[in-house]
């Protein structure tokens, strides 16, 4: 099976976000691969197995410094990668991006592309759908379990309460949901190959985009952090004197019992 | 622009009638269109809708677009995506509003992609400056930062997170008139074979108004029964932090923060959770907030409106007690 993966780079989950001239400042920060985009790769890293034949593209859009998690995929076994590298990307909204990602994955004519549901960065869990679109690709987002069957997949998804049992027939696209899979760490061994992997660098001229193809027209006009939550009350003496007080409290100020 | 009128809600509903999303919506839908002088609709895709006008109405729907046709009855994205985006163009409106939930976020990207213009997802806020177009905000980094963002475009899309707008009924109901969108089934490639509910008394965790969520402090799964056992005395939803979600304690669907869900309900109990950054970042904007952790300098009294420094093996038994009480009181 031929599988893509969209991965993309961004600021460790344990990082403390600030502002410099109104932007979300990099200084400073330790970068990661999207904890879903993890989750992907590993589960096309382990269909690719089962299967025991096929290959696995991985494939970025950012700066240069997004070359790391490029690396990252290969030495955790993924065969080439792609990286789409342009300064007119800064301006891309979610289908700006996915415009990119499906003029860069469409020549490869995927049996499945994988995504993860979403990047803890900008958290707006919209490239899988918007590239399942543009790719004219059936799709099943945040899937927790998928099973390979004969021209399709059998994918669990979450929804609120509970879970969907789908069946997709191939090509197709899915996003990984946290639960699907625990993703290895790269070895040495994979670390050292995965630096004579074809990596292959795509500006927008490369893949035909330009003029307003970065995206429907959704502007920010500003990027603000939420004021500092005050701390209140510590509940002071025996632990049943504490909880009465607790009661009382939710009861005649917060207004919530 | 100049053509495109009133505000479109996405709806959903559930066994007849609207899920509380849908509620949301329309409240916020009515009071942006109240102020712009037009009219909220509402578009339901399904089988079976007809009773859906009237509780559309009692929240102040003006139009209910029906989707209504046996091929519609078991929710697909491809046919759901063709019905929306045919309703979409039939409506004209200048805004559509969808839940940030698994059918919002499932579909309204590539109806988005399909009309050719931009969305702005997992939207918590929602403003109108004067004449101009919709303001948008939303959490960035699970919360650590915040985006105002104008939607441009012919249309303007959004998805809004569950619990970010009161549901309210309008003053006055009203009769909507309704209005059919054929329903243009086509070919399905992803097909819904089952759906599995989670056998539980307790409410959506994205959803819910109250939260008790247990961490590594609980020490084992066992003792998640104290989270379970408050959370049935408050009618409330269960969560977990990572650690105890990652020690295989709690499904990952329970999990609190930013490689999970993100939450805002009125109150969030957290016992025997110390409050790393990216658990504070997917609940730091509930109402209330009360921490129990016998560490007082963990980082979740410095978030917290009432803190509990004690063991939560003694603390949680008492609170279980004295919250079952207090609501027979």
């Amino acid at each position: 099976m031929n599988i893509v993966v969209c991965i993309k780079q961004v600021p460790d989950t344990a990082s403390k976000i600030t502002l410099k001239d109104g932007q979300v400042s990099k200084e400073g920060m330790t970068f990661i691969m999207s904890p879903y985009d993890e989750f992907a790769l590993e589960e096309a890293l382990k269909i690719k197995e089962g299967l025991g034949a096929g290959s696995v593209t991985a494939v970025t859009l950012g700066p240069d410094s997004a070359e790391e998690v490029l690396r990252s995929a290969l030495a955790m076994g993924a065969d080439q990668a792609i990286h789409i590298k342009d300064d007119a990307f800064a301006a891309a909204d979610s289908l700006g991006v996915g415009r990119a990602l499906a003029a860069a994955i469409k020549p490869l004519n995927p049996d499945l592309v994988f995504c993860g549901m979403k990047a803890v960065d900008s958290d707006a869990a919209q490239v899988g759908g918007v590239l399942a679109e543009l790719l004219d690709l059936p799709q099943a987002l945040a899937v927790t379990k998928v099973e390979v069957g004969d021209g399709k997949l059998t994918v669990n998804r979450e929804i609120e309460g509970g879970s969907e049992v789908l069946e997709v027939q191939l090509p197709c696209l899915l996003t990984a949901q946290k639960g699907l899979n625990e993703p290895r760490y790269p070895s040495f061994a994979g670390i050292m190959k995965a630096k004579k992997k074809p990596l292959e660098v795509k500006s927008a001229a490369d893949l035909g985009l330009g003029g307003d193809d970065w995206g429907g027209g959704a502007q920010i006009t500003e990027v603000f952090l939420p004021p500092p939550r005050q701390a209140g009350k510590v509940l002071e003496g025996e632990p049943a004197d504490a909880v009465k007080e607790l009661v009382r409290l939710l009861r005649e100020e917060a207004k919530v019992l | 622009m100049a053509d495109k009128k009133g505000i479109l809600i996405i709806g959903e509903h559930q066994d007849g009638n609207l899920k509380k999303i849908t509620r949301e919506l329309l409240s916020k839908g009515r009071a942006l269109a109240a102020d712009l002088g037009e009219e909220t609709a509402v578009l339901f895709v399904g089988q079976g809708l007809a009773d859906l006008a009237a509780e559309a109405g009692r929240f102040g729907a003006d139009t209910v677009w029906l989707a209504d046709d046996a091929g519609l009855a078991t929710y697909s994205t491809e046919a759901y995506t063709q019905v929306v985006t045919t309703a979409v163009r039939a409506a004209q409106p200048r805004l559509v509003l969808w839940g940030a939930t698994a059918f919002g976020r499932d579909l309204a990207p590539r109806v988005a992609t399909r009309l050719g213009v931009s969305l702005v997802s997992e939207c918590t806020g929602a403003e109108l400056p004067d004449g101009g177009s919709v303001e948008f905000v939303r959490p960035v980094y699970a919360g650590k930062a915040y985006q105002r963002v104008v939607a441009g475009g012919p249309i303007q899309m959004a998805t809004v997170r569950p619990n970010a707008f009161a549901a309210a009924e309008a003053d006055s109901p009203k009769s909507p008139a309704t209005k059919s969108v054929a329903a243009e089934v086509g070919q399905i490639r992803a097909q819904v074979l089952d759906v599995v509910k989670t056998v539980s008394s307790r409410p959506e965790l994205t959803e819910a108004e109250v939260i008790v969520s247990g961490g590594r402090g609980l020490k084992g799964p066992e003792h998640f029964e104290l989270v379970d056992k408050l959370a049935d005395v408050l009618g409330a939803a269960t969560g977990a932090s990572r650690a105890a979600v990652d020690a295989g304690w709690r499904p990952h669907s329970h999990q609190v923060g930013q490689t999970g869900k993100v939450v805002s309900p009125t109150l969030y109990i957290a016992l025997g959770i110390s409050g790393a950054i990216q658990h504070l970042a997917g609940m730091g904007t509930s109402k209330f907030i009360v921490a129990v952790n016998k560490d007082p300098d963990a980082p979740i009294f410095k978030v917290a409106s009432y803190g509990i420094v004690g063991d939560v093996f003694d603390v949680a038994p008492i609170m279980i007690e004295e919250f079952q009480k207090a609501k027979e009181a």
